[in-house]
């Protein structure tokens, strides 16, 4: 007979951090290199300003520092976290993983780390698999991060997207708990979809040529399957989770356009009181970084409080999509 | 089967609802983009509100081609009666 494991009936979000790049980039900047206009850019993503990181904010220091912020949060020694799982596609290197630089650098030098290729999804991917981490037993502690320097893979000239790609990271501690503090998670792919967000080109193609591959997005289609499918997959969450909407406090979707964020409110149905993530204004689109950044954000600006009831939802190249209701440490 | 005008008043409807344009502005000859300000992300919302309302199909390659209001009114008349 094989022992099997055996985990934590329950599993929470136990602590959030997040690094925002120091250099604020203003949409005066990106005009520069794109034929544009201030007032087509904020009517059309509800962008003001991203923060793009300079050289020595890299992917690794970026994780550490969101992830410091997520430990000190949750009071948890780090020598206690049993798995890393670091989300991002902007880690320029193919292997090894960057989880693992992550793993010595926060304090958990043997902790199985790995990353997942999960895109604007990422984030909520990560918590899923950390919530079933703690609760199949395989590691009392997991840190999930989601970190990206889209700027690296942003090409400046592309009016469609050069001023939407920003960068920074976010992190979170799951951990065992008393109460179910995550809820079931709503997932999927349209791999149908693959081309309407996706690089232009391999490393292969770009030899020679420019220096990494761009990241390209064919809006329309995009915004159309964000708004009204992933409006779908959030009400879905919220269903699974046992929660009604006016028992949420925040709704904080993937901060891709505020156009989606607005047309996935409308869908919803969300009542007046529940306060909408709008971190994409100052911030840009961050992808998997994105949605810890805003729910840090509330919570600076005494919008998100401990205890509350947050429905998040990644979404993004894949297509793919994952949403859960979860309560805030 | 829905006459021309009742096409036209439910999608003003629609183009009200999404993008604040006043119903009686949303006539057949109007184009969505230079006349009604209807941007190309409005415009999807649009298409996806007019699919539920119509229970037609409005393929992402077909939007480019509804410039007008009459343009979309045509289309979902020849998609309800295809």
């Amino acid at each position: 007979m094989i022992t099997a494991s055996t985990g934590s009936t329950y599993a929470g979000v136990l602590g959030i951090g997040s690094y925002r790049p120091r250099r604020i980039v203003p949409n005066s900047e990106i005009l520069e290199q794109i034929d544009s206009s201030d007032e087509w850019i904020q009517t059309r993503s509800g962008i003001k300003e991203r923060r793009w990181a300079s050289d020595d904010e890299t992917v690794l220091m970026m994780s550490v520092n969101a992830a410091k912020g997520a430990l000190a949060d949750s009071g948890i020694d780090p020598s206690e976290i049993g798995c890393v799982i670091v989300s991002t596609v902007t880690h320029l290197y193919q292997t090894p993983a960057i989880a693992t630089q992550v793993a010595v650098a926060v304090g958990a030098p043997t902790a199985a780390a790995f990353d997942i290729s999960a895109a604007c999804a990422g984030f909520c991917y990560g918590v899923a698999m950390a919530n079933d981490l703690v609760r199949g037993g395989s590691a009392k502690y997991v840190l999930a991060i989601g970190v990206e320097r889209l700027s690296d893979i942003t090409d400046r000239t592309d009016r469609s997207t050069a001023f939407i790609f920003a960068d920074g990271a976010g992190a979170a501690i799951v951990g065992p708990t008393d109460e179910p503090g995550i809820g079931p998670v709503v997932w999927g792919s349209d791999g149908t979809q693959h081309q309407v967000i996706s690089q232009r080109e391999s490393w292969q193609e770009v030899f020679g040529n420019h220096n990494w591959p761009h990241l390209t997005m064919d809006g329309n289609p995009v915004f159309r399957w964000a708004s009204f499918e992933m409006a779908k997959t959030a009400q879905q969450a919220l269903d699974v989770a046992g929660v009604k909407a006016e028992q949420l406090d925040l709704f904080v979707p993937h901060q891709a356009n505020m156009r989606i964020t607005d047309a996935m409110r409308r869908a919803l149905k969300l009542p007046e009181h529940v306060k909408v993530a709008r971190d994409i204004e100052r911030q840009g689109n961050t992808s998997a970084a994105s949605i810890p950044l805003a729910i840090t954000a509330m919570r600076e600006a005494g919008e998100a409080k401990s205890g509350d009831l947050a429905l998040i939802i990644g979404f993004g190249a894949g297509l793919v999509y994952a949403a859960q209701v979860i309560r805030l440490p | 089967m829905a006459s021309t005008e009742e096409i036209r008043s439910n999608l003003a409807e629609i183009v009200n609802e999404i993008a604040g344009i006043p119903v009686e502005d949303v006539q057949l000859d109007k184009s969505f983009t230079d006349d009604l300000d209807v941007d190309s992300l409005s415009m999807v919302e649009v298409v996806v509100a007019a699919e539920e309302k119509f229970d037609v199909k409005i393929p992402d390659d077909e939007v480019k081609n509804l410039k007008t209001v009459g343009d979309a009114v045509a289309f979902i008349e020849r998609a309800q009666n295809g």
